[in-house]
């Protein structure tokens, strides 16, 4: 799921795309009490809601003359607005509820757990098949066009994948901090590499060893997994800036 | 046969006419030089050839309609490079200069190391072969764009479709890439259009002069351009300015 995150963070990053993470895990901070209300697993409910709400940031940007940054915090800011109503109205899963605002990794049912290798997986096979087409429309979008590829396909399995990528992170670093481990990796990378597939790369390298380390961490001295994680990664950023400023 | 056909082209933004009624062809190795003052839709005329706006009228490559022709197979296309260029973008100028062959490749896309050759190939025309491994960001505006028209190149394409192609570049940069491109022209017979605000310098190496306010003022040899009593009647004495400088 790192290594997800963290691909698909290159290109939001470079798109101007980045909170878009953000807007998403706020729009399944209500897909998550809908599953709670209906006493459905949250993450089953949170898929197809979230990926249907990628589209409609997707939309208001191409169709509705709503800027891309305007379109997100449309949708998140009806997300949040949501949950809160369900959440106030509902009553009863409130403590549940909000587990998933921060997360926790050693909650993460066994259900979770395979749900997520297997998007994980299908989510970095679509990053290897569509990696050119990606690139290309990333680098020069018109160009993209103008050389036969689908760019609005393109754009749009980019962010049903960023929504299928956020709906896992929910569970394990929380709604509020899951857009960190899209952007960060990404935004560390590109302190220090020059080029695309290396950026690719080393965005995954510090996504990796950030859960890893965050996780060991968290365990040692007993703090909450998901901020811990979302804590390295940030040292990895200024270490990756520093690094960037005096080479 | 013409290997480019307008007919009666006309673009409209919001209702409002950008170009009204253009018709012009052009043959197999052609140099048309594109140019008109501001907002003249110089570049909605290149967008419409590529299929980039909604236009009425008709458009054909090599006889076919522009909506059967696999433009991208056969057109090599270089915008305007300061539009969208982000200097902190984290490519090389070989990777940026590979992906111009996407346009031939069938999903999924796969890059053999002959597309790499291919790249090395089009950059040692341009003699930016010393720049592959340099992050674009880092290269002068010169060097920008003889790596966007390698883009451009690397499928060998019949038609070069370049967008303002000099307006960031230096005098000498300019004139270095517009001799590049004559050279393409002359020796690959590769048919150039070249969209330009400055009719003086691409009337030295346009074969054709298409002159465009929001609708075809003229279209021919700068000799014919020259002699043209409408165009008298049209420029006044800035006629003669501009073919002066011819």
């Amino acid at each position: 799921m790192a290594l997800g995150c963290s691909f698909l963070g290159v290109f939001l990053v470079l798109r101007r795309f980045s909170l878009i993470g953000d807007g998403l895990a706020h729009v399944s901070f209500a897909t998550v009490a809908i599953g709670l209300l209906l006493r459905a697993q949250p993450m089953v409910v949170s898929i197809p809601l979230v990926g249907l709400a990628s589209l409609v940031i997707l939309k208001l940007n191409e169709k509705a003359r709503v800027y891309g940054d305007a379109a997100i915090g449309l949708v998140s800011s009806f997300g949040i607005a949501l949950g809160v109503i369900i959440a106030s109205t509902a009553g009863g899963f409130n403590v549940d509820l909000f587990s998933y605002l921060f997360g926790n990794i050693l909650s993460v049912s066994s259900f979770e757990v395979w749900m997520t290798a297997v998007i994980s997986l299908l989510v970095a096979l679509a990053i290897v098949l569509f990696f050119h087409d990606l690139f290309a429309i990333t680098f020069d979008e018109e160009y993209a066009y103008v050389s036969g590829i689908k760019v609005k396909m393109v754009n749009k399995i980019l962010i049903l994948l960023t929504s299928l990528i956020v709906v896992l992170g929910i569970k394990i670093v929380g709604t509020m901090l899951v857009s960190s481990l899209i952007i960060l990796p990404a935004v560390s990378a590109l302190q220090i590499v020059k080029s695309f597939r290396a950026t690719i790369a080393i965005a995954g390298v510090f996504a990796v060893i950030s859960v890893i380390i965050g996780i060991f961490a968290s365990y040692v001295l007993n703090l909450p997994s998901g901020a811990t994680i979302v804590m390295i990664n940030f040292i990895f950023f200024i270490a990756a800036f520093l690094y960037g400023r005096i080479k | 046969m013409s290997i480019i056909e307008v007919k009666n082209l006309t673009v409209k933004y919001r209702g409002i006419e950008a170009l009204s009624g253009v018709s012009f062809e052009a043959h197999t190795a052609d140099y048309i030089g594109i140019v008109g003052p501001n907002g003249s839709g110089k570049t909605t005329l290149i967008k419409a050839l590529l299929e980039l706006v909604p236009y009425e009228g008709k458009i054909c490559f090599s006889g076919r309609d522009l909506s059967l022709f696999t433009k991208e197979k056969h057109i090599g296309y270089l915008p305007q490079k300061m539009s969208f260029l982000d200097q902190r973008f984290p490519a090389t100028a070989k990777e940026i200069v590979v992906s111009g062959v996407y346009c031939c490749k069938k999903f999924p896309k796969h890059l053999s190391q002959d597309d790499y050759r291919a790249a090395e190939e089009a950059m040692g025309i341009l003699g930016i072969s010393n720049l592959k491994g340099r992050p674009i960001g880092r290269l002068s505006g010169g060097q920008q764009q003889r790596v966007l028209l390698a883009r451009a190149l690397v499928h060998r394409p019949e038609i070069l479709i370049l967008d303002e192609p000099t307006i960031a570049l230096d005098p000498q940069s300019r004139q270095a890439f517009y001799e590049t491109v004559q050279k393409l022209n002359k020796e690959n017979k590769v048919t150039v259009l070249l969209v330009s605000h400055d009719i003086g310098s691409v009337g030295k190496y346009a074969s054709k002069l298409l002159y465009l306010d929001r609708q075809l003022i003229f279209y021919g040899t700068f000799e014919e351009f020259c002699k043209s009593p409408e165009m008298t009647d049209y420029f006044g004495a800035g006629q003669h300015n501009i073919c002066h400088r011819h």
